[in-house]
């Protein structure tokens, strides 16, 4: 897999993001170069939610970060709302910035413990001049009550009084205080117990419905996606797999990555626990990539032609792409 | 089979700033020898102290009480050094974060092989020999490179496989293993557990798996207690608690997490609401606040721990589908 290709591009539609050919290394020793992200293109139509699934180290992260240019990709574009980021002004990009932003996997440390949650949610405000005091505290007011905590209870308090799912709450209503048009969640629910992690996906779509947000969401759980996405795109190895909605990839799965993954989540029910199309071993090192398929090296299907030629992502189903040479009936 | 490990009616409090804070409050179980007991429940619920306390390895500011039994000697009133003693090579632990239990500045080699040449006495040359064979075991490929490396080299699946591979190499008799996969990726995961189980079988290694994920004690153990604010709330062989469930607590959870079947989209249920202070003591059910089953009386009186036949204990008023 590990596929490059561009046959899941939707140039028809009205499109809030393009990203093509992106490519993200890091350069961590005199000879040695972590290929992080290797030439994905991906876009996102207005109201979607894409979710990017994959295994630890895959890229996820980076992709997210390399969008907000954070750092600039290696190579490649990142054109958000008909404008091209790679090349623009660090001044320019930052007048940008309100429009686009990011939530991280772990709630508590990325919130300031020394502010109150009004300053917290203050700042950004502040920041980009949205009003006087009085409108700013009513705007306070409207995020936290949008994000179903109590402002009277929760404004003077700070974030090491607060519960993981509590946190995550007030980094949501951090992300929304500047009315942004994409929010890329990078893992929100990962560091939450089960019980909390329902209430925050929920509230995501409310919040999406809401202030009709276009969201990529990161995560390496397929059955957390499922819930949110509307389209997956599942990585291996910085390149993209397979993309398909939701349904789509889990009945009718065409990459043997994707297989694994599903394979791997665990079922709540004795009777059919027992895990089936496992993988073995864990993905090779991104500083010496396979030739090929980037999954060849653990993949059952496997064959030369796997080693000799980087497969396409192609359209085998409508609105199902997959990059590999022997896919799943 | 025989009973190796009893627990009765243990609790376990903490002195803190804010008052006496009850996080195991009247624990009763049991496990045979080579059976797996899955511990579950949502975050602060109990089930780390309680397997900690167990072992014995609390910190000095609780305050234990309650009876432990293993293999037919009371060991909860020797004190902590002939309690190591006595467990010797009978149990081991793993634990979420493999990398702070490996100590960073050995390399694998030694670590793997002190437990073998200390508590069995063998030879360096033996040790160095078993511990490749049990590298292979864990499926670390090309395991003689492996014992030159240092744990920051290592994925964190490669970590928890030697941790594995340590803990099962005195061949314990009892294993603690808490949240061992919760720090891993799904693939992973699911690989460490089956690991896990294949290895318990073949030596009989009976289990306590703590975790907050009913997905993953359904594959992987005979029996189940769910905790709920450190009570435990339900109690039952696996099979007979997903089949036959009777505490809306343990419903609740089940209903919450996200299921590939799922129609996307769908809102997922949750449980409102959170666990109650472990500092105080309300009257009433300690879930009253949050079940959608509540009555009266759930309010007012705390329900005690009901045996439902099947070896099925739980603790409700209305339990789900009646009383027996
Ligand atoms: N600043 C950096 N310097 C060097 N290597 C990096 C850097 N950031 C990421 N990497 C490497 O790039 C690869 C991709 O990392 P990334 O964090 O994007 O993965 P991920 O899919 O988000 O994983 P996870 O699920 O663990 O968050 C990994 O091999 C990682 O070690
Ligand atoms: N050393 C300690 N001092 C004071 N309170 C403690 C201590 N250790 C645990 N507690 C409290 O005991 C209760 C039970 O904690 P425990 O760690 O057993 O929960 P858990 O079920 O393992 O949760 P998690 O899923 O987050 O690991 C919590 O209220 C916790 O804050
Ligand atoms: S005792 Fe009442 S409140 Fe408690 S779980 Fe049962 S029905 Fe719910
Ligand atoms: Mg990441
Ligand atoms: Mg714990």
């Amino acid at each position: 897999m590990a596929g490059s290709g561009k046959a899941h591009m939707r140039p028809e539609g009205d499109r809030v993001l393009v990203v093509e050919d992106l490519t993200v290394e890091f350069k961590i020793a005199k000879d040695k170069v972590v290929k992080a992200v290797s030439g994905v293109s991906f876009d996102l139509i207005r109201g979607e939610t894409l979710a990017v699934v994959g295994e630890s180290g895959c890229g996820k992260s980076t992709l997210g970060k390399a969008i907000l240019q954070l750092p600039k990709p290696t190579s490649g574009s990142v054109n958000f709302l008909s404008e091209e980021l790679t090349t623009m002004s660090k001044h320019d990009l930052r007048e940008r910035r309100p429009s686009m932003q990011m939530i991280f996997q772990d709630p508590v440390s990325s919130l300031d413990p020394r502010l109150p949650v009004s300053e917290v949610l203050a700042e950004p405000l502040k920041v980009w001049n949205k009003g006087n005091q009085v409108e700013i505290d009513a705007k306070i007011d409207e995020l936290l009550n949008a994000v179903n905590l109590d402002p009277k209870v929760v404004r003077d308090r700070r974030s090491y009084e607060f519960s993981g799912g509590q946190c995550q709450r007030i980094s949501i209503a951090r992300s929304l205080a500047l009315d942004p048009t994409m929010i890329i969640c990078d893992e929100p629910v990962s560091a939450l117990d089960v019980s909390v992690q329902a209430q925050i996906l929920n509230l995501l779509q409310d919040m999406k419905d809401r202030y009709g947000l276009t969201l990529i969401f990161i995560s390496h759980d397929l059955a957390v996606v499922k819930a949110v996405s509307t389209r997956v795109m599942v990585m291996y190895l910085g390149k993209v797999c397979e993309v398909a909605p939701p349904d789509e990839l889990y009945l009718n799965t065409k990459h043997h990555y994707t297989k694994a993954l599903v394979g791997s989540v665990p079922i709540p029910d004795p009777d059919r626990a027992v895990t089936k199309g496992l993988i073995m071993g864990e993905p090779p090192s991104p500083m010496n990539p396979p030739s090929g398929c980037r999954f060849r090296t653990r993949c059952p299907a496997a064959t030369e032609l796997c080693a000799n030629e980087e497969p396409q992502l192609r359209e085998v189903s409508l609105g199902h792409f997959v990059a590999c040479h022997h896919p799943i009936d | 089979m025989s009973i190796l490990l009893q627990i009765e009616d243990m609790s376990v409090s903490f002195a803190t700033p804010r008052g006496n804070l009850k996080a195991v409050r009247g624990v009763t179980i049991d496990l045979e020898a080579g059976e797996s007991l899955g511990v579950v429940g949502e975050s602060g619920s109990g089930k780390t102290v309680l397997s900690r306390a167990t072992m014995g390895l609390l910190p000095g500011s609780a305050i234990r009480t309650g009876t432990i039994t293993y293999k037919g000697q009371v060991i909860s009133d020797l004190p902590a050094n002939e309690v190591r003693d006595l467990w010797g090579t009978g149990m081991a632990m793993i634990f979420q974060d493999p990398m702070t239990a490996l100590n960073p500045v050995r390399r694998i080699g030694s670590q793997v092989t002190e437990s073998l040449t200390v508590r069995l006495g063998m030879s360096k040359k033996d040790a160095k020999l078993k511990a490749i064979e049990l590298l292979k075991r864990v499926r670390i490929p090309d395991p003689e490179a492996m014992l030159r490396k240092f744990p920051y080299q290592l994925s964190g699946g490669m970590r928890q496989r030697i941790m594995i591979a340590i803990a099962v190499s005195c061949n314990p008799e009892l294993l603690f293993a808490d949240e061992p996969t919760t720090a891993l990726d799904v693939t992973v995961q699911a690989q460490v557990l089956e690991l896990l189980t294949e290895l318990r079988k073949e030596f009989n290694t009976a289990m306590i798996l703590v975790t907050h994920d009913l997905g993953v004690v359904a594959g992987h153990t005979d029996k189940i207690a769910v905790m709920y604010a450190g009570d435990v709330v339900e109690y039952a062989p696996t099979r007979q608690l997903f089949n036959n469930m009777k505490m809306p607590y343990t419903e609740a959870l089940l209903k919450s997490i996200p299921r590939l079947e799922t129609p996307t989209g769908s809102r997922l249920p949750v449980i409102e609401g959170r666990l109650p202070d472990p500092t105080k003591d309300e009257p009433g059910c300690p879930f009253a606040s949050r079940c959608p089953y509540v009555q009266d009386k759930c309010r007012a009186e705390k329900p005690p721990l009901t045996d439902g036949g099947n070896k099925h204990f739980y603790r409700c008023w209305f339990p789900i589908g009646g009383a027996k």
